[in-house]
């Protein structure tokens, strides 16, 4: 993959988003943003009550997921443009989503909702519809997913990137900042990861940095770009995005999310926790 | 601690005892600006969180104790301002952005 088949900027978007096999996709955590205006013609997709399973924690299964394309309208073929809020986190786990479930033609709006904003350009409340179509999604591709095992295994053998703040890192948040801080896991991260805030890769507008730019960030930390790379977060949603820079905008072919993330290793008994600025040892 | 606080956002439901809350109101020229967006810096400039602020104006964050930047970005406007947070205590601010 490179950056021109992956991402489109609002030009494009203004050009081709009401074309006959593009779909516009909003993904947000709060569902409220896209009620009050949206760009014209996209769809919605709830994080949570579309994209997560009611019961259990996990993604909704294969046939759940062609149930909600098929019901936005969305068809195999069809190049899926997606966007959201809080610089794209929710829409680039939705890119992660769509190509586990093996989504041909998916891209990201470059600086999501808010570059769109801060250019003032328009957004419509007008509902929209699409007629049903048949999507037939694929068996997950867990090359880009990982679980919790293969993380504790990946302790001092592979790649660990903790995309979250340096604060979150350290264990002095248990969350982003603009969430209450009360939870009952333990703070830290997991030892040898190097930290590299999902922060580094965007612009202030959201908008991604350059490749070479993006090259220097992870090549500084310690990233190995000849190993597998796991990318982790709170909830995945950041680490989406880091993925989605790594292995999409980079080409690296090596790099899974593991969407577990903090609220699942570190809620786990009896595994290593680092705490502090450093890594850690294995 | 709980209930309004003078000119901020209500903190009820919230334990203010366990959270170092910043929360305030993004202005321009004396009005509420919605949809701006307010990002949390640490010491070392880094991104710690974002919000778009409500209807109203108004956002809010969780942070850990010290000094952190308060970044505001609206079409055409940016502003940055020093805030000291502390838990058990709210700081509330308010950004005036330059009237475009």
């Amino acid at each position: 993959m490179s950056r021109h088949e992956v991402l489109v900027d609002a030009d494009w978007v203004a050009e081709h988003g009401s074309d006959e096999n593009v779909v516009l996709v909003e993904v947000d955590e709060d569902t409220t943003a896209y009620d009050g205006g949206h760009i014209a013609g996209a769809v919605k997709v709830d994080w949570k009550k579309d994209l997560q399973d009611p019961v259990r924690r996990d993604f909704v299964n294969k046939e759940q997921f062609e149930l909600l394309l098929s019901s936005r309208g969305i068809s195999n073929d069809d190049t899926v443009v997606l966007y959201g809020g809080n610089n794209n986190w929710f829409a680039a786990y939705a890119y992660w989503y769509f190509k586990l479930y093996g989504h041909g033609d998916a891209r990201l709006l470059d600086g999501g909702r808010k570059k769109w904003e801060l250019d003032a350009r328009p957004l419509s409340t007008e509902n929209v519809t699409r007629p049903a179509s048949s999507y037939t999604a694929s068996e997950p591709n867990t090359d880009i997913r990982a679980f919790r095992d293969e993380v504790v295994a990946a302790i001092g053998n592979k790649s660990l990137v903790d995309v979250r703040s340096p604060d979150e890192f350290a264990g002095r948040l248990l969350a982003p900042a603009h969430l209450p801080q009360e939870q009952s896991q333990r703070g830290g991260h997991i030892p040898t990861a190097v930290n590299v805030p999902w922060s580094k890769a965007a612009n202030d507008d959201g908008t991604f940095k350059s490749d070479d730019e993006l090259k220097k960030i992870y090549s500084a930390a310690g990233v190995n770009w000849d190993g597998d790379i796991i990318a982790y977060c709170r909830i995945g949603e950041r680490s989406a995005h880091t993925w989605f820079v790594l292995q999409e905008l980079l080409g690296q072919s090596n790099v899974k999310n593991y969407d577990g993330s903090w609220t699942e290793y570190g809620s786990l008994v009896g595994v290593p926790v680092a705490v502090g600025d450093e890594p850690g040892q294995a | 601690m709980c209930g309004a606080i003078t000119g901020g956002l209500s903190v009820a439901g919230i334990d203010t005892t366990k959270e170092a809350v910043i929360q305030g109101r993004v202005l321009r020229a004396g009005s509420p600006v919605a949809g701006a967006y307010v990002r949390l810096l640490d010491p070392s400039g880094e991104f710690t969180a974002e919000v778009p602020t409500s209807a109203t104006g108004h956002f809010r964050f969780f942070a850990g104790e010290g000094t952190w930047t308060l970044r505001t970005l609206a079409p055409g406007a940016k502003a940055d301002r020093a805030v000291r947070a502390a838990r058990g205590s709210v700081a509330d601010v308010e950004v005036e952005l330059e009237a475009a």
